[in-house]
């Protein structure tokens, strides 16, 4: 599904990604853990195609498409979902008016017609219901206002809506707590399905006593320096990120 | 409760799928209204002089008392200047070289619509306003004015049934001279200021609305401006007197041919309230902005006031201001009657070399009066921006309350946004609050609708029309799609 090769990539001529490989296939839930500053979140803006981080060597596939040559709106519509660690909050839109915008340029762009407003607010309340979102939400600006937590909720329920075929959740559960990353683990969960992958992006081996990886990779000053299974999260857990640094530096002292 | 949250929803949702549907009609900034249609005119001498407002007074066919009025004005006018005191830049305009009367040539009694030149039916079709009242939007009657006469004015019969005048104002002079004479300049008086008294000399037509006691308006009331020839000024006059316990919502818009040199429109709209009588006033004004280089466009200078005259009686004016090269503009209301109310809500726009300088005057005289003050200004290109708002308490005005909230969003970084409040309070028991912000587009707001399969242009749409959203929600349903679709057209091409 997703095939990343030899990625490099700079911010404001600060090499941050320096060569990252990975693959993604259809149904694999996939981890990426690290410290902080290890190019976690560059990583995420650059399969979203946020322009401040430059690519400057290597090649992403997304279902056979080129996916550094497509726009961010039409990396959404191919299936791409990023699940933002600071959700934007846009004055005086409704998310009603947003998800509907969003959904039906999803539709156009599988050449179907645009939902009628009954449809269409059944389809929130259908979805609403399965992440267990207070529908009060739905009727607010989009995030305005909204609690950490309730942010949080809300990128997972516009997954829901627009149903992914990857979904890139950055530091999701960074600023929640408990009950709300139980409902947010259990969203994804139930978003799950052979046919589409998840990419999640964390700090903590927390979320994934929830939401169970099929792979783990560690990401480590802009590279992948260790990919296992889900055991690799414990592990990480228990020792601490020093105890890759210390095992990084020792393979190769050059890097410092 | 539940089913009127969810009835709301299905409005909301239904003005998105509008909105849809006219991004997707919007392929290209251009001014879809910058047509001329060749239309047999009868123009007068360019330049003005006692005879040239002798002569478009003749040609109206008016009383002695009116000509002795627009001639009071054109002597005082002789000795007043040009006010400068606003954030514009204006070009020396050169009075005497402007047209100050034309009329499209038509039969002299116009017995049916066929009798209407055929041409003159196709400009107002085209502009979406047709003349014939079967094919009209259900529930709006409209008078439709070209140039300096009034061409057609639909559901007159109608409103008749029930009192209510509606016609064009040079019809009004010689079917109802009393009601004219008694309200006409009441409110603003022909000495007022440079333009308008410029227009109380040589006004040509416009509206007049009389809605009697007691009488709820049916139907909006619409009057459409369309100025067609070259070199002229549009000099109309609305005068819109609701008397007491009466209800009307009123709705102007205005077009104009694209042409490289300015025209000036220089307009009074005068309305009174009477006791316990409501007035809604909304303009979509649309005037030819100017090109992107800042050639040509309208140069709007406009006196609108009303006046709350008898107690519990509201005036609330709602204005989109999408176009002009420049704007001059305060629509105001004077509270006289006790406990009577004013409105002001706006959203202006400049886009390109645009320049605006528009608000509003809410003079309190009587007691307990309330007014409302809501700016939305949007500045894109190298657009300026000004709002210029007075709120006046006097002194015998206890209780007065008044809420401004002036807000501007800034598109790029070459345009800019003015706030001119002034405040003379003179009664120790006013209430006044003024709130201001100034907020950009950012792009972390557009990135996110990008992510969400939302393109640049249409997310620009989508906030722009959230930030003006409190103004819309103003506006009757139909002329809130209409205000939604220019808003996007306005601004198409501004942010890179």
């Amino acid at each position: 599904m997703l095939s990343i090769k030899n990625i490099k990539a700079e911010i404001d001529g600060k090499e941050i990604l320096k060569g990252i490989s990975l693959e993604i296939k259809e149904g694999e839930v996939h981890a990426i853990m690290g410290p902080n500053g290890s190019g976690k979140s560059t990583l995420a803006a650059v399969l979203a195609g946020r322009d401040y981080a430059r690519i400057t060597e290597g090649t992403i596939t997304f279902n056979g498409g080129n996916l550094l040559d497509m726009s961010p709106e039409e990396r959404s519509k191919e299936g791409i979902f990023l699940g933002f660690q600071y959700p934007i909050e846009i004055p005086g839109v409704s998310m009603v008016n947003f998800m509907k915008t969003a959904v039906n340029e999803h539709r156009k762009h599988k050449g179907l017609e645009p939902l009628s407003a009954s449809d269409f607010l059944k389809m929130m309340r259908e979805k609403k219901e399965l992440v267990e979102i207070d529908s009060k939400l739905a009727n607010r600006s989009v995030n305005e206002g909204f609690s950490g937590g309730e942010k949080k909720k809300n990128e997972i329920f516009q997954m829901a809506m627009l149903e992914p075929k990857l979904a890139i959740l950055d530091e999701t559960d960074s600023g929640l707590d408990i009950d709300a990353l139980r409902i947010v683990a259990n969203g994804v969960n139930k978003l799950k399905r052979p046919d589409n992958s998840s990419l999640i992006i964390t700090h903590y081996q927390r979320l994934l006593d929830y939401i169970v990886p099929d792979i783990v990779h560690v990401l480590y000053d802009g590279r992948i320096v260790k990919t296992a299974g889900k055991e690799l999260a414990f592990e990480l857990e228990e020792k601490g990120y020093d105890w890759i640094k210390k095992e990084v530096e020792k393979n190769e002292p050059s890097w410092k | 409760m539940f089913i009127i949250k969810g009835k709301g929803l299905i409005i909301e949702a239904t003005m998105a799928k509008e909105q849809d549907n006219i991004i997707n009609e919007v392929t290209s900034g251009d001014y879809k209204y910058g047509f001329f249609s060749d239309i047999d005119t009868e123009k007068i001498q360019k330049g003005l002089n006692e005879d040239v407002v002798r002569l478009i007074s003749s040609k109206k066919n008016e009383p002695q008392w009116l000509l002795e009025f627009r001639l009071k004005a054109y002597r005082h006018w002789l000795t007043m200047k040009m006010p400068a005191w606003a954030h514009l830049k204006i070009p020396e305009i050169k009075y005497q070289d402007i047209i100050y009367y034309a009329a499209p040539k038509q039969r002299a009694v116009l017995n049916s619509i066929d009798d209407i030149d055929p041409e003159l039916k196709r400009t107002f079709d085209k502009l979406g306003i047709p003349l014939e009242e079967q094919k009209h939007l259900s529930g709006v009657a409209v008078d439709a004015v070209m140039d300096s006469v009034s061409v057609k004015t639909t559901f007159k019969e109608t409103l008749a049934e029930m009192g209510i005048i509606f016609c064009s104002f040079s019809e009004a002079v010689q079917e109802y001279p009393d009601l004219v004479k008694r309200y006409m300049g009441s409110v603003v008086p022909y000495t007022d200021n440079f333009f308008a008294t410029l227009n109380s000399a040589v006004f040509s037509d416009g509206s007049f609305c009389y809605i009697p006691k007691g009488v709820r308006c049916p139907m909006e009331l619409s009057t459409y401006f369309r100025i067609n020839s070259a070199n002229t000024g549009q000099f109309e006059r609305t005068l819109l007197v609701a008397d007491e316990e009466s209800y009307v919502s009123y709705l102007e818009g205005c077009t104009a041919p694209q042409r490289d040199e300015n025209q000036l429109h220089a307009a009074i709209v005068e309305i009174i309230a009477e006791k316990n009588a409501e007035v809604k006033y909304s303009t979509v004004q649309n005037w030819y902005p100017g090109d992107k280089e800042g050639k040509g466009g309208i140069f709007n200078f406009v006196t609108k006031r009303g006046m709350c005259k008898g107690n519990n009686s509201k005036i609330s004016w709602t204005q989109i201001e999408t176009g002009s090269a420049i704007t001059w503009k305060y629509p105001s209301c004077i509270l006289r009657g006790d406990n009577s109310t004013g409105e002001f809500y706006s959203v202006a726009v400049t886009n390109n070399h645009q320049q605006a300088d528009t608000g509003t005057k809410m003079i309190h005289i009587g007691k307990n009066t309330k007014s409302t003050i809501v700016s939305k200004g949007i500045s894109a290109g190298m657009g300026q921006n000004s709002y210029r708002g007075l709120v006046k308490v006097l002194k015998n005005a206890t209780g007065a309350r008044n809420y401004s909230q002036c807000d501007s969003l800034l598109l790029g970084d070459k345009c800019g946004a003015h706030t001119f409040p002034y405040l003379e309070v003179d009664n120790s028991s006013a209430i006044i609050e003024h709130e201001a912000t100034t907020s950009k587009i950012g792009e972390d707001q557009i990135f996110y609708c990008n992510q969400r399969g939302i393109s640049t242009e249409d997310a620009i749409g989508l906030i722009v029309n959230g930030y003006a959203k409190e103004v819309i929600n103003k506006l009757p349903m139909e002329f809130a799609v209409e205000a939604q679709k220019l808003l996007q057209i306005s601004l198409e091409g501004s942010v890179g």
